[in-house]
């Protein structure tokens, strides 16, 4: 069954003068029950894509669906059966997390009672502050009551817009480990984040690079598909070795990556090579090893084939 | 039902924490309607005198005795000659000069008649006019008064004259508060039905919340009405409140019905409503409504008789008038407080205000958009 399907999409902006393609021609498809992953950088089209696929903007080309139902001939459907959870938190700070869930349980029909199961998990760490305004909960607390209150109608389709943009290493984790669940649930999720690492935890991701979609599969599928051997690189100086190894004719891409350099090197070249250039260049404690490619080497990998 | 019930809890949830709205639903017609009417006053008192007397005579003394003793004038400054006289105008510490010539006296008592000039500082019009009326009422009064001293009338009159009293019909005593006092109270109903409304909505546009809303199935009408019902009934408040100072304070008493006033109020507040709901379906953000409604309330305010009279207006904005609701409602208003009118008397305006209400708000739930 397909939960969500997107056939050539187009979104613009602008005037007549300028004019911003933020979604070019995208299509994908979206299995039910499945944790889908937009991944891009800031300005990718992720926002676009979301806002088109929850009814809140129309795009200028192409067709959508959310549950079998088109988003702007079906809107009404759709708005049933959608969980939104905004990039910004867009709860009402002045109602408490108690007012906020009871507010859009009821302008969705139904009752924080009748969904409580599905956002029991969730809603058991924050219901110690039940009482206090929204406003005034941390980001991690801010976060779990926007996905309560996404959840409460119990939608088919979850949308969330970078969740954990902003959100500490912990939360993050505890996050994921919700959708986790929610997903076994059946809800199909779709969700985007700046986050490469967070990719591995989808089933599927589509890399999403200035409104085109430059991959599609699941992430271990993504990272098989890259072309040729990875070295991490690293010595006393990471700055100067940055820019030596950019400047080695041998090498196609080298980016830093935490405490290594990660290095792509032509066919043929020899790390004997290698290591005598970075010699020659006054570098020392060098060390060079052989490394897995992650998500964000092969995003690398694509923005750069494009 | 359920769905427009919860987001009128909602709204008025988010009123009662919301201090500055209370405060601005409460305390500022009272405290507009203590302050506003003393000091919005068309009465000119205290007009700064000053005097060039050449004459030095008895009369011209008996003559400055009763200007600066009718209230109306305060007597700054005795000049030697006009040209000094204008340079206290000029330095603001006179509003008017009265130059008595010389031989002021003589030629009264000798050729029955004298001359005396008044020159008025003209930068405020409104002070001019009415300054240089009394002095000259003061000046006809004071030449009466010489001629009963002297001519001894004879017991008919030779010719006839025709004397002219006025009375003054529904507010005799020509208080101006009593005037001013329910106008003012229009102008309050509408900075909270035009600015209140359209803040609030575009308030939920600046913070995002709109767009989790647009998500749900709730429909525009329901949205529309729980934004329109809270503002509306606070509204209907502030008239209460209104009408309580106006009676407590100014001893108003409405000569006409009270339930005409609130019908009324009702459906200018309707309208109203819809002007600021179709400000908040184009403003972004609350600087953009802020300004847009300060722009709407000024043009309705100034057309709209509460400050000059709009049969004095030219024609162009004569016609502007036609379409602005303050101006029925402060004409209504003035007419049920002080004449007592009934619905007769004022079915047109009340349904040109009504057929404002209707096509203002249309015009709202027409471009309001739940989606971009």
């Amino acid at each position: 069954m397909i939960a969500i399907t997107v056939k050539n999409i187009v979104k613009t902006y602008g005037t007549k003068k300028e004019t911003i393609t933020a979604l070019d021609d995208i299509s994908f498809e979206v299995s039910r029950g499945e944790l889908f992953g937009i991944i891009g950088p800031d300005g990718a089209g992720k926002t676009s894509l979301f806002r088109i696929l929850t009814t809140l903007l129309l795009a200028q080309g192409g067709t959508a669906t959310v549950d079998g139902f088109d988003v702007v001939k079906d809107y009404k459907q759709v708005r049933n059966r959608v969980g939104y959870m905004p990039g910004r938190f867009s709860l009402y700070q002045d109602l408490s997390v108690e007012e906020n869930l009871e507010f859009f349980a009821t302008i969705f029909n139904t009752s924080i009672q009748e969904n409580y199961n599905l956002i029991k998990e969730i809603y058991v760490q924050i219901e110690p502050f039940k009482k206090r305004r929204a406003g005034k909960l941390s980001g991690g607390m801010k976060q779990k009551l926007a996905l309560c209150c996404a959840l409460i109608h119990k939608p088919s389709v979850l949308f969330l817009d970078e969740p954990t943009t902003g959100v500490d290493a912990v939360s993050r984790k505890e996050f994921w480990d919700m959708l986790q669940n929610l997903k076994k649930q059946g809800i199909t999720i779709l969700v985007s984040t700046p986050y490469m690492d967070e990719a591995a935890l989808c089933d599927r991701v589509a890399l999403l690079q200035s409104g085109k979609i430059m991959s599609i599969d699941a992430p271990q599928e993504i990272v098989k598909s890259f072309k040729g051997q990875l070295w991490a690189v690293r010595s006393a100086n990471m700055y100067a070795l940055l820019k030596d190894l950019k400047q080695y004719e041998g090498t196609i891409s080298c980016n830093s990556f935490g405490e290594f350099h990660h290095l792509l090197l032509k066919d043929g070249t020899n790390e004997k090579e290698l290591l005598t250039y970075l010699n020659q260049h006054q570098h020392t404690s060098i060390e060079l090893k052989k490394t897995e490619p992650g998500i964000e080497d092969c995003f690398m990998q694509l923005m750069n084939k494009n | 039902m359920k769905k427009l019930l919860m987001i009128l809890e909602k709204e008025f949830r988010q009123v009662f924490r919301n201090p500055a709205i209370f405060r601005m639903v409460l305390i500022m017609p009272v405290i507009q309607l203590l302050v506003f009417p003393f000091a919005a006053n068309y009465e000119v008192k205290n007009v700064k005198l000053s005097i060039v007397d050449h004459d030095h005579s008895a009369y011209s003394q008996k003559f400055i005795q009763k200007i600066s003793g009718s209230g109306y004038f305060k007597l700054t400054s005795y000049e030697p000659s006009y040209l000094q006289a204008m340079k206290s105008i000029e330095s603001g510490t006179a509003d008017l000069i009265i130059e008595i010539p010389k031989g002021f006296e003589k030629d009264l008592v000798n050729d029955k008649a004298a001359t005396m000039l008044i020159a008025v500082n003209a930068v405020n019009g409104v002070q001019a006019n009415l300054g240089g009326a009394y002095a000259a009422s003061i000046i006809r009064d004071f030449n009466a008064g010489i001629r009963t001293d002297w001519i001894q009338p004879p017991a008919f009159n030779a010719q006839p004259t025709i004397e002219v009293t006025s009375s003054n019909w529904y507010n005799p005593s020509m208080d101006y508060k009593i005037f001013m006092v329910p106008a003012i109270l229009v102008t309050l109903l509408t900075m909270i039905g035009s600015i209140m409304a359209a803040l609030n909505i575009v308030h939920e546009k600046e913070i995002g919340t709109i767009e989790q809303v647009n998500v749900s199935p709730i429909t525009k009408l329901q949205f529309i009405l729980g934004k329109l019902i809270p503002f509306w009934i606070m509204g209907l408040i502030t008239l209460t409140l209104g009408l309580l100072v106006s009676w407590l304070v100014y001893g108003i008493v409405p000569v006409g019905s009270l339930g005409l006033i609130y019908v009324f109020g009702m459906v200018f507040l309707f309208t109203l409503l819809g002007v600021g709901l179709l400000i908040s379906t184009f403003a972004e953000t609350q600087t953009q409504a802020t300004f847009v409604s300060f722009f709407v309330i000024m043009l309705f305010m100034l057309l709209g008789g509460l400050y000059t009279p709009i049969e004095s207006m030219p024609g162009w904005a004569k016609l502007i008038t036609k379409i602005n609701p303050v101006a029925y409602f402060i004409e209504v208003i003035r007419m049920i407080i002080l004449k007592g009118s009934g619905f007769a008397d004022v079915k047109v305006q009340f349904f040109s205000v009504l057929a404002l209400g209707v096509f203002f708000n249309a015009w709202a739930v027409l471009n309001y958009r739940k989606r971009s």
